[in-house]
């Protein structure tokens, strides 16, 4: 049996760290190893000496960590990106996905597909959680802002809350807006105009 | 609303003062005048850019002049060929170096107007005196190791005695964190494009002690960068694209417009950082430290053909600078592509120019500022002494 790779996964966001680790370990990769920050790195990585680094696209350190590849003694082996230039399908995915890796020189292409597989969909669920929390949060911040402005109606013109709705909804209709803005703009307006 | 057909163009860029151009033909309408949706991506690191450029999420890109030349020539990861099809900017970059580095090299004689030969020589005589009572080589970053930051940083070191991999620490860093690294004792000095020197010695008590336009006067910083491949395949939009970007660099050359520029690109899309952060380097008038005010006419600069036009022999010189320093072998065919990726037709045809503006005045070659002239007849010479050195 071969043995098995050593990873290391570079990703300050701990949440979405601790997905692909567990995603990892899940299949059988017990060198599982995670580092939040770039600070020692190089001393780390001679240490931890990975076949594997996976890291997110947003981190800014990439071409620091380029570099040390490129000129660092310490390190291992010359480490290449991706497996395999030529599997450009896979490279444009992990871009896609906001995840680069880089591989040691010479790792067999059937080794190190399952892993990069792995980290591209775990970043795709991240991804895709993040936008569903985030549109959660502003469904629920334009909700009560629709209220605020429905409340501001009420008492300035004396009209009852299913009267302020429909005003709210017909100027945003006439001005081709959604309703959360003219809501928005309207509590603005009377926050400056109550001081 | 227009009857034109719109076309979009998506660019990737780093948050730097130079990325001015594009800021501003997509942000002051130089771009939709001419029909183009320019999109704005902001990167996050130079091997972002690399890579999105070349999975094709970017039809064009920011990047740092050598950067072309390093994928055309497969010197880096995901390499295709490329094309630098204008430059965007001339200037822009400082070495900076802590407070108390630049104590020492005051001892040594520094002059304070950011003469690059003094400071050079002064910096040596620190690396002597450091180097007889055994202390650790000084640090130094840089943005990106194929960069004008690098190649200065080296020119400028090699130049004065300084051997750049002996006598010294060459890292490399993000932008953003050269001013803490300094502040933090990690770095004693660096290379990096405006804001960050004006950063750092507000910030970190740093020195600025020379510059990219006192190196090598009026060189070529970033560049448009675009896949040989969508380049060919969209000449006419490309050739579109230039034209919008020229009237974007009149636009920001003009001292009337200084201050709602500063004001874009400090907003929260581009640096999102202090307006009198961006004045500086935009006024010509850099802040060396807290109390040093230094004016440096063309310390960044945009506007006019001649400035913005790709030139063989600048591509030439990041080439004989790669040879120089180990990142490339060289060879007579690899001559011919850096030619191609820096060359100036696509952009003379877009502007309607003949081709003669290119050529004319700039025979002489470009002067560094240890008296060496860099141009097509000196080239071989140039190559042929670095190999000898290496």
């Amino acid at each position: 049996m071969t043995p098995s790779l050593s990873i290391l996964v570079i990703d300050d966001n701990r949440i979405r760290a601790s997905i692909i680790e567990q995603g990892l370990r899940d299949a059988g990769h017990d060198k599982v190893i995670v580092l939040g920050q770039m600070e020692g790195l190089v001393r780390k990585i001679t240490d931890i000496e990975p076949d594997v680094i996976v890291i997110d696209l947003e981190n800014p350190n990439r071409d620091q960590l380029e570099h040390i590849f490129q000129v660092s003694r310490a390190v291992r082996r010359p480490i290449a990106m991706f497996v395999d230039k030529a599997d450009a399908g896979s490279i444009e995915a992990a871009v896609d996905a906001g995840v680069s890796a880089y591989v040691v020189d010479g790792l067999k292409r059937e080794r190190v597909k399952p892993i990069m597989d792995m980290a591209i969909s775990r970043f795709r669920a991240f991804a895709r959680l993040n936008q569903e929390l985030e549109e959660a949060r502003s469904e629920l911040a334009e909700r009560k802002v629709v209220d605020r402005a429905k409340g501001i109606l009420m008492k300035s013109k004396g009209i009852s809350e299913e009267e302020a709705y429909r005003l709210l909804r017909r100027t945003a209709m006439n001005q081709s807006r959604k309703i959360s803005e003219v809501a928005q703009s309207l509590v603005i307006a009377s926050g400056l105009l109550m001081d | 609303m227009s009857a034109i057909s719109r076309q979009t163009i998506v660019a990737g860029f780093l948050p730097l003062l130079d990325c001015a151009l594009l800021a501003v033909a997509a942000r002051r309408g130089f771009a939709e005048a001419e029909g183009i949706e320019l999109k704005l991506v902001r990167e996050t690191s130079w091997a972002n850019i690399r890579d999105r450029i070349s999975v094709g999420h970017f039809d064009v890109a920011h990047m740092l002049a050598p950067m072309p030349i390093a994928s055309s020539l497969s010197l880096t990861t995901l390499a295709v060929p490329m094309r630098a099809v204008m430059a965007l900017g001339t200037g822009g970059n400082a070495i900076s170096v802590s407070g108390d580095l630049w104590q020492e090299m005051k001892a040594q004689g520094a002059a304070e107007d950011g003469d690059p030969l003094s400071t050079g020589q002064a910096l040596a005589g620190v690396i002597r005196n450091r180097s007889a009572a055994g202390a650790p080589l000084l640090h130094f970053g840089v943005v990106h190791p194929f960069s004008g930051h690098a190649y200065e940083l080296r020119y400028w070191l090699a130049a004065s005695g300084i051997h750049p991999e002996r006598d010294v620490e060459i890292s490399v860093l993000p932008p953003t964190v050269m001013a803490d690294a300094l502040a933090a004792g990690q770095l004693d000095g660096y290379c990096v494009g405006e804001p960050w020197n004006t950063k750092a010695a507000d910030t970190a008590g740093a020195r600025i002690v020379t510059t990219k336009e006192a190196i090598w006067p009026g060189s070529p910083e970033k560049v448009l960068g675009v896949t040989a491949k969508w380049a060919e395949a969209n000449g006419d939009l490309l050739m579109q694209l230039i034209k919008v970007l020229m009237a974007a660099a009149d636009w920001c050359a003009d001292p009337v417009n200084l201050e709602e520029l500063a004001s874009l690109l400090a907003g929260p899309e581009f640096l999102d950082c202090p307006v009198d952060w961006c004045r500086p380097a935009l006024q010509g008038r850099l802040r060396f430290d807290a109390q040093t005010e230094v004016v440096i006419p063309g310390f960044l600069s945009f506007g006019g053909i001649e400035r913005h036009c790709p030139r063989e022999e600048h591509g030439l010189w990041f080439y004989a600078q790669m040879v120089r320093w180990g990142q490339a072998q060289f060879s007579e065919s690899d001559l011919g592509l850096v030619r191609q990726t820096f060359s100036p037709a696509l952009f003379l045809k877009a502007l309607g120019s003949d081709g003669a503006l290119a050529k004319g005045g700039r025979d002489a070659g470009s002067a560094l500022f240890d008296g060496q002239i860099f141009s097509e007849q000196t080239l071989a010479d140039h190559i042929a002494g670095y190999v000898r050195q290496s």
